[in-house]
């Protein structure tokens, strides 16, 4: 007879949740500061208008000017990638990852360990700021090691229960990550519709896709640029995997694995709202939302991951043995 | 890379016989160091360091900020061991756990050796690690020490002998596994032309041993889980190596709860039933309802779901009352009276503090012996005569008078040495043995152990905590070398 493969450890789920939450935060971290490093050669701003708006994007706007004063390239820079006390800077994420990786080391693959630790390795030695000439690559290897990572994780570590929620960590984040960078980003691009069309606005919105390493994609999707079908593309493509609904789908998919529930029915509160968020995904359209306000669209997205995440710690964490058997059904004492 | 210029100093030497040539074990290991060019050793060393750091293969420094995580120190020169020796220490580990066990079982029931004359009450009942709690308790298969890791030592004389039982919670292992991976990385023209014994068997026996005790179920295999302190533990990386490389659940007491005296853990699905705790957690910090009421580690009941047969522990609680320093020196006594043989692996002489007679010539001789607190371990409450100040000896002097049950003292050993790296060229430094036993349907030692090294110069503490490195240790096969590959 074939034995049931034994459920994770709540603490062991969290862990591995929070460990692809912490590794694709650090990829993204990256990505911002590696296109606008780009921009500015493409499109020099002022400083305040270049640089400005990452820190926006973090919301850390009044922490950042209490610590830094204006933002600067090198002040933004360094705050995003190597201050130790903004608990999502790059160096901060990987050092959580690694933190919580250690924890499960028995979980995880051998060469996840390696590759998570190497990359923490790597920015611990990375004290100050790296040279002009290095600065572009610096932030490369730092997304490449991510990818790596994920690479790693598909390839040697069983698509089990523990895979899964590493995945629906890594899924939620990016989803969240996607959608905040095109709030700030279209609310900056569009105070003057007169720009609209112009070649500053090209180089804009291709920065954006390019952000999100989805300017090639989107050209062969749509051609033209126009703000309408970027948002289409980054909140409602089906195929491009770092457009929200794609990632949703993703996450929905491992949520289902993990709780073994059909696709389409729900018996835990996540799963519920995560089915309702991805069919909204799946049936909106994009004048509707432009219409309604990209921003209180994007904003909604936001709160409603937000919440989902908030019911995963409550659905899959058993806190006092009695109340969680009756409030699951599951076996417990009393069933076994 | 030289050898000529290395000096055995007056010591054992592992390699080198008392006219400086090469053992015959050593011969081939020798050669190939030194055909090395200049720099080379080196070279491989450093890669082991990188390598090291690279695995995160560390431990956790006490008393430093917490979560300061160091490598082991690693040095490359194998210690090696002959087939013959190898066999006669496997006979002499087995009888001696044999008797161990017989002896724990004895004392948490009629305690016959006490009732004829062999080892006074007074003895066991002073022992700190002696727990009430287990009195009249029957673990599996009547087996207390389940995972042994014994310390043996060489002396000046070249005879091996005990210096340790840690039955408790003994750790290590994972730097034996690892350091035979890394040499093979790092090193691997050494191996040419040797009949190297391997070790990676290890986690799969300790597996099996822990199955092997689980509680009778209806259906499926047995839930065996590894049960640790959590992640700023010194030994930490051990706890998770060894849970990764059996494919079991690593628990922390916080993921464990006792219900109807079972024991279940907190599962994505609910509860599930847990048959078998490998735990890393001393005894004092396992069950607040049964000892220390303040651990904040522990699993509360667990010791009712143990006593009821429910749940498995390894090792047993209570087994540490044959680990304590002053019962050490009664196992050769031990042996004869429940194996009836004499020992093979001859203990170092003790003096018991606590006999009026022993404790005046320990008092008198500091200056030559080792003083051991009779319950401490990893190198601390420790003193080592010739090298202690005046000061220092006349502390203990009235440590000793105020509490002379805790102490024993034992003649400074000249361990013996091993070639070690030291800059460019070799030197001798002082070293121990940890091979590892395991006892569940049968008794098994892997043909190997922790090798540890005092890396300070002339220095006789090997503990990690206090200085100490560890090597690769060869166990070599009595199958001969063919002929061709020698060549």
């Amino acid at each position: 007879m074939r034995t049931e493969p034994l459920p994770l450890l709540s603490r062991v789920a969290d862990s591995v949740y929070w460990m692809g939450r912490y590794i694709e935060r650090a990829e993204n971290v990256a990505r911002f500061i590696g296109v606008n490093l780009n921009l500015q050669l493409d499109l020099p701003l002022a400083p305040a208008h270049q640089w400005q708006p990452l820190i926006d994007t973090s919301g850390d706007a009044e922490i950042f000017r209490s610590r830094y004063g204006d933002a600067t390239q090198a002040r933004v820079i360094e705050y995003l990638a190597y201050d130790t006390e903004n608990p999502n800077s790059i160096a901060s994420c990987l050092r959580v990852a690694r933190e919580n990786a250690r924890s499960i080391r028995e979980t995880i693959s051998s060469e996840m360990w390696t590759q998570v630790n190497a990359m923490y390795l790597q920015i611990q030695t990375q004290r100050s700021l790296p040279e002009p000439e290095r600065l572009l690559d610096a932030f490369r290897e730092i997304r490449m090691g991510c990818h790596l990572f994920q690479g790693i994780a598909d390839a040697t570590m069983s698509h089990n229960e523990a895979w899964h929620f590493l995945r629906l960590g890594r899924k939620l984040e990016r989803a969240d990550k996607t959608s905040r960078l095109l709030d700030v980003k279209y609310f900056m691009l569009l105070p003057s519709t007169s720009d609209i069309g112009t070649p500053y606005d090209d180089i804009h919105w291709s920065a954006v896709l390019k952000s999100v390493s989805g300017f090639e994609m989107y050209r062969k999707r749509f051609g033209r640029i126009t703000p309408a079908d970027v948002v289409d593309f980054l909140v409602m493509d089906q195929e491009f995997p770092r457009a929200v609904r794609y990632c949703i789908a993703c996450a929905s998919e491992s949520l289902h694995a993990i709780t073994g529930t059909p696709p389409g029915t729900f018996r835990y509160a996540s799963e519920q709202l995560m089915g309702r968020l991805k069919a909204e995904l799946d049936f909106a359209s994009v004048e509707t939302v432009i219409r309604g306000g990209l921003h209180e669209y994007l904003d909604g997205l936001q709160q409603k991951m937000n919440a989902i995440d908030d019911c995963l710690r409550d659905d899959f964490a058993v806190r006092t043995p009695r109340g969680a058997t009756q409030a699951l059904g599951q076996s417990g004492p009393g069933a076994a | 890379m030289r050898l000529n210029t290395y000096d055995a100093g007056g010591f054992y030497d592992e390699m080198f016989d008392a006219a400086g040539n090469a053992r015959p074990e050593a011969r081939l290991l020798l050669e190939s160091i030194g055909s090395l060019e200049e720099g080379q050793l080196q070279r491989c060393q450093q890669a082991a360091e990188r390598i090291l750091v690279q695995l995160g293969i560390t431990f956790n420094v006490y008393g430093d900020s917490a979560g300061t995580e160091r490598p082991f120190p690693f040095d490359l020169v194998p210690r090696i061991i002959r087939a013959e020796e190898w066999d006669w220490i496997e006979r002499g580990l087995t009888q001696r756990i044999h008797a161990l066990n017989a002896f724990i079982d004895d004392i948490y029931h009629k305690q016959r050796i006490i009732k004829d004359g062999v080892i006074p009450e007074e003895v066991v009942r002073s022992a700190a690690s002696f727990r009430p709690q287990c009195v009249g308790l029957n673990p599996p298969k009547g087996v207390w020490c389940h995972i042994t890791g014994t310390d043996l030592v060489r002396g000046g004389d070249g005879q091996i002998y005990v210096l340790e039982d840690n039955l408790r919670v003994p750790s290590g292992v994972s730097y034996m596994l690892e350091n035979r991976d890394l040499m093979k990385r790092t090193f691997p023209q050494v191996f040419e032309g040797l009949q190297v014994r391997p070790v990676f068997e290890y986690p799969s026996f300790l597996l099996h041993t822990l199955e092997s005790i689980a509680p009778p179920r209806a259906t499926g295999k047995p839930v065996v889980v590894l049960l640790t302190p959590g992640i700023y533990n010194s030994a930490y990386f051990e706890h998770s190596y060894l849970a990764q490389k059996m494919g079991i659940p690593l628990v922390e007491g916080r993921d464990l709860v006792v219900e109807d005296d079972r024991v279940w853990m907190r599962t994505t699905k609910g509860l599930r039933r847990v048959d078998v705790i490998y735990r890393r957690i001393d005894d004092d910090f396992l069950d607040p309802e049964a000892f220390r009421p303040d651990s904040l580690l522990s699993v509360p009941g667990l010791l009712r779901a143990y006593k009821a047969g429910n749940v498995a522990l390894a090792n047993a609680p209570g087994n540490g009352v044959a680990d304590d320093k002053v019962m050490y020196a009664y196992v050769p006594e031990m042996i004869r009276y429940y194996e009836d043989e004499d020992p093979i692996i001859p203990n170092v002489e003790t003096y018991l503090c606590w006999r009026d007679t022993d404790r005046q010539h320990v008092l008198q001789n500091l200056h030559a012996l080792v003083v051991k607190a009779a319950n401490e371990a990893g190198g601390y409450g420790m003193l080592v005569g010739p090298h202690a100040s005046v000061a220092e000896r006349d502390a203990f002097k009235d440590k000793i008078q105020a509490n002379p049950r805790n102490y024993i003292a034992q003649p400074t050993l000249a361990l013996s040495r091993v070639p070690t790296l030291v800059g460019d060229h070799l030197e001798g430094r002082h070293v121990d043995l940890r091979p590892y036993i395991l006892y569940g349907d049968d008794i098994r030692v892997v043909p190997g152990g922790l090798t540890r090294v005092a890396l300070r110069k002339g220095s006789l503490v090997v503990n990690s905590s206090q200085g100490g490195g560890s090597k690769d240790t060869w166990v070599l096969s009595a199958t001969p070398i063919a002929a061709g590959i020698a060549a």
